[in-house]
């Protein structure tokens, strides 16, 4: 194994599973590595168990089965107070009870007393702090008298206070309104590159993973389907769940025969996926839509349109289906008219698969593999997972 | 899988037990210590002294047990208790509802310390309600002249009992309804009167209906405080065997004569009719919130 | 509150007033009653009634039995509910069913337990007998029998808190470094102080005002074994009205003390806790 899976900030985790009661999972063999000073976004739905895997990184949940280690350490029964890690809660869990000062001294305080600093040390390292997360004016205020942004980085400043290794935030702008959410971003990422500390949040939100993160890990029922740096997922999707939550998409149902996808309503499309039941994943700009024309018939309908400076978004009625599609704004169309709909790229068709069945999965993406070390080359490896 | 027809029973004793014995995993230390305490603190302030009570009556045998609570003087005791406890948690009701209304809807002068008022059942002693609620409705008290010419008899009797028991039980009420009451969503009652209820309309309609598994509760809480209430009745009961004799008192007696046998099953006996009666509203307040849904 | 819910005046002055009377009449009289009584002879006589050797004895036997059992119930309390509302376990609901038990149960009942254990002829009775060991009609059968009827108060005042805090400041103390002590001392306890003082309060105020249970384990021995509650009975049995009245008084004053500090801890804890709940 090489020096990277031993260095202070790297995290594996290795066939990670959670059960809450019996029947589903809430992590299902979860693989994962990250390297020092990564920033990784996991992103899903609710309930795909992301807040699940993040508190087993922190301690404050306890996988089933499968490993965690920490800077090439095994975390199994290491408690969360011994990690050194940074959690910062959705609700930020401030102790209501203490100023701001104090909730950001508190973990230099509850040191033991040969480890803690002297009190004038710790007062200087707070005031530190305060003015890193910009707030050195609220040091005497108590939690509830702040906003919620302020609140958040009162948070991080108490995360930070005991210079732990590994910064962990569950949906750190779940709750702040969006024009806050937009700053506080930029900013998280400065501090992040300032501070160099590898960063693993939780989100649903997927610009702001494609904003913040070096990767992102798409869960989704207990899985991770696919982890790779943003512009990798775009590009290239391990599957229709990665494809249509990244982005604008639409999921339509098809057909693969003779190398020909043939779609509702569309002209059957060229594709490279072997013949069966399949699923295309569109994006509104991969559409075409023109007047018919002469001696060509109309195969859709223009139900709505709306102008969006350059681009003009339709909204669109093809063979029993509802899509959008956008377009350039010369287009001059108008409600109710007859058009000709075309797809002018297909980029992404995955084969369907039989519900709970693992096979034909795609592997998993490039950007999973930490080149140097073979245990972390899976990252949500379904592919590897021959069906019995 | 295949172990599971087998030997399920075993399996879910194994699965069980050790379980029990772990301490839960938490990131939140001192768990231990936590519940060592508490079980110490339980089983031996409690649960032991408890199963004394269970286990005693049984050395008259099931048929001195049934013996001793079956005797007239018992029986007519314990439906003097239960009949009295019910049927003070049934005034209480009204009384209640109209007090919880009228803290939680209106402002007014005083009306803090009316608030304040009633929880003055849950704190005066039990010894100090019953003597001054006897000086009160004695034939010759400030309320028992008043009715005295009328030839109703308050204290000393049944009617007393009752008295007592509703003064204890009437805060249970309030406290429960009123919370509920509160957090009512005005919207409810809006949109039933833009839908042209009246007023009256509203409140049996929309209102009641709303506060009927918290009136419950509230009803089995202070039926259950006045079963067992003792001190602020035995002063205004005149404590006629037979007539105005509470289950309570009866046990005092038993161990005065050192039956301690006898005691515990009517002691038993109390428990045993509370945690029927008590299921008995348990399923009907189930039966509410089910039927709402 | 809208016209719309709103009830017309007459009928608003209507209901208030009928609750003033109810409450006044069933509530308030009654407290009334105990100090009108006490006082109709005199201060002098109310005074004497309380400076009496008895009195006095059964003051004090009525503050150290509270001095016991109160601080008991509190840790056993401030443990249980710290288990209910922090940690998941099979049995926790059990175990929050059996904390409430002992308010279900009749007060004679609470005292005829400790006599079924240690009474003369109890499961105990004989070997205590024999060692010459005094439990029932002495000073550890009256605080075991306050223990049990006081024993929810402070877990009952404690749990709806905690739970609705949750566990999430508790967790992140965790993720700070914090130890178990350190975190009930320094996150847990200043967030449950006023509650947990309201519930230590109601503990004592019962406690203090018991009267079913230690009648059952007292054995009424003037001077010795009578706390408050009981030597009123005494003097009322003995038809001494003022001082039956005089003591009453007495214990009525605690149970004001006890509302009117409950109602402020109501107000700081609310003030304080506000944002959260």
């Amino acid at each position: 194994m090489s020096g990277m899976a031993e260095a202070p900030g790297s995290i594996l985790v290795a066939g990670v599973t959670r059960r809450f009661g019996p029947g589903v999972a809430a992590l299902d063999r979860v693989d994962l590595a990250i390297a020092p000073g990564e920033f990784v976004a996991l992103l899903g739905p609710s309930g795909s168990g992301k807040t699940t895997l993040l508190r087993i990184l922190a301690g404050l949940e306890f996988a089933d089965a499968g490993t965690v280690a920490i800077g090439g350490r095994d975390m199994a029964g290491v408690p969360a107070r011994e990690r050194n890690i940074g959690f910062v809660f959705q609700s930020y869990a401030l102790f209501r009870h203490m100023r701001v000062a104090d909730n950001v001294a508190f973990g230099l305080r509850v040191r033991p007393r040969r480890l803690r600093p002297p009190a004038a040390e710790i007062r200087e390292r707070v005031a530190q702090l305060l003015a890193l997360v910009q707030l050195p004016e609220l040091a005497d205020r108590w939690p509830e008298q702040l906003s919620g942004g302020q609140r958040q980085r009162v948070a991080l400043a108490r995360a930070l206070a005991t210079e732990p290794r590994l910064l962990l935030l569950d949906e750190p702008f779940g709750a702040l309104d969006a024009r806050v959410r937009k700053d506080l971003r930029h900013w998280l990422r400065r501090l992040h590159d300032r501070l160099g500390i590898t960063t693993v949040f939780v989100t649903h939100d997927q610009d702001e993973a494609m904003e913040l993160s070096d990767r992102i890990a798409v869960m989704r029922a207990g899985r991770i389907v696919q982890c790779a740096p943003p512009a990798e997922l775009l590009a290239r999707p391990a599957d229709a769940f990665v494809a249509g939550f990244l982005g604008e998409a639409m999921s339509l149902p098809c057909q693969v025969q003779d190398g020909l996808a043939a779609i509702e309503g569309f002209e059957p499309v060229p594709v490279a996926v072997p013949p069966g039941p399949a699923i295309a994943v569109l994006r509104p700009h991969e559409l075409g839509v023109q007047r018919p024309p002469p001696g060509e018939a109309a195969n859709g309908t223009i139900r709505t349109l709306r102008s969006q400076g350059a681009a003009l978004r339709l909204g669109l009625e093809v063979g029993g289906l509802a899509l959008e599609a956008e377009v350039p704004e010369s287009g001059d169309f108008i409600r109710g008219e007859a058009v000709r709909v075309t797809i002018r790229t297909l980029r992404h068709v995955f084969p369907q698969l039989e519900a709970g069945s693992e096979a034909g999965r795609p592997p998993p993406g490039p950007g999973c593999r930490l080149d140097r070390d073979p245990v972390a080359g899976t990252c949500g490896a379904a592919g590897q997972r021959a069906p019995a | 899988m295949a172990a599971a027809s087998t030997g399920s029973t075993v399996l879910a004793a194994e699965g069980f037990f050790p379980r029990l014995r772990l301490a839960p995993r938490s990131a939140i230390p001192g768990f231990g210590l936590g519940f060592g305490i508490t079980l110490a603190w339980l089983s031996l302030l409690v649960l032991i002294p408890l199963a004394a009570l269970v286990a005693r009556p049984w050395e008259l045998g099931v048929a001195g047990v049934l013996g001793v609570v079956t005797e007239p003087r018992v029986m007519a005791a314990l439906r003097l208790s239960f009949g009295a406890a019910l049927l003070a948690a049934a005034i209480d009701l009204p009384g209640g509802l109209l007090t919880a209304w009228v803290i939680t809807r209106y402002r007014f002068p005083g009306r803090r310390l009316l608030d304040g008022m009633v929880d003055l059942p849950f704190a005066l002693p039990t010894a100090v309600a019953g003597i001054a609620l006897t000086a009160l409705y004695a034939p010759n008290g400030w309320l028992g002249a008043l009715v005295e010419p009328l030839g109703l008899k308050l204290a000393f009797g049944p009617a007393g009992i009752v008295i007592a028991l509703a003064f204890v039980g009437l805060p249970f009420i309030v406290r429960t309804v009123e919370p509920v009451l509160r957090d009512l969503s005005p919207a409810a009652e809006e949109a039933a009167a833009t839908l042209g209820a009246t007023r009256l309309q509203t409140v049996t309609r929309v209102v009641l209906p709303q506060l009927a598994p918290a009136l419950l509760t509230g009803f089995a809480l202070a039926f259950a405080r006045a079963v067992g209430e003792y001190g602020s009745v035995i002063f205004i009961a005149g404590n006629m065997p037979m007539v105005s004799e509470i289950a309570p008192l009866l046990i005092t007696v038993r161990l005065e004569q050192f039956d301690y046998a006898g005691a515990a099953a009517i002691g038993l006996a109390m428990l045993v009719i509370a945690f029927l009666l008590l299921s008995l509203l348990g399923l009907l307040h189930r039966h509410i919130r089910w039927a709402r849904l | 509150m809208s016209a719309a819910t709103e009830d017309p005046p007459w009928l608003r002055r209507l209901l208030i007033l009928a609750v003033v009377g109810l409450l006044g009449l069933f509530l308030l009289l009654p407290l009334v009653a105990v100090f009108t009584e006490a006082l109709r002879r005199g201060w002098a006589v109310a005074l004497a009634a309380l400076a009496d050797p008895d009195a006095l004895s059964a003051i004090r036997l009525t503050l150290l039995v509270a001095a016991i059992a109160v601080p008991v119930n509190t840790l056993g309390g401030i443990a249980a509910a710290w288990c209910i509302a922090k940690y998941d376990f099979p049995g926790r609901r059990l175990l929050t069913v059996l904390v409430e038990l002992p308010f279900a149960v009749s007060p004679v009942i609470s005292g005829l337990v400790w006599v079924l254990l240690f009474g003369a002829q109890g499961l105990f009775g004989p070997w205590l007998q024999r060692h010459g060991i005094g439990i029932i009609f002495a000073l550890p059968g009256l605080v075991l029998a306050t223990i049990f009827v006081t024993f929810p108060f402070v877990a009952r005042t404690l749990v709806p808190l905690m739970q609705a805090q949750g566990r999430e400041e508790e967790e992140a103390a965790a993720t700070l470094g914090a130890s178990g002590w350190q975190v009930f001392r320094r996150v847990t306890l200043p967030n449950i102080r006023w509650a947990l003082l309201s519930g230590v309060l109601l503990c004592n105020a019962r406690a203090m005002g018991e009267f079913g249970a230690v009648s059952v384990v007292s054995g009424h021995v003037r001077g010795e074994t009578n706390t408050m509650p009981l030597h009123v009975e005494i003097l009322y049995n003995e038809y001494q009205f003022a001082g039956a009245f005089a003591v009453a008084a007495l214990l009525a004053l605690l149970a004001l003390v006890t509302l009117g500090a409950k109602a402020l801890l109501e107000r700081l804890g609310g003030r304080r806790m506000g944002g959260a709940l």
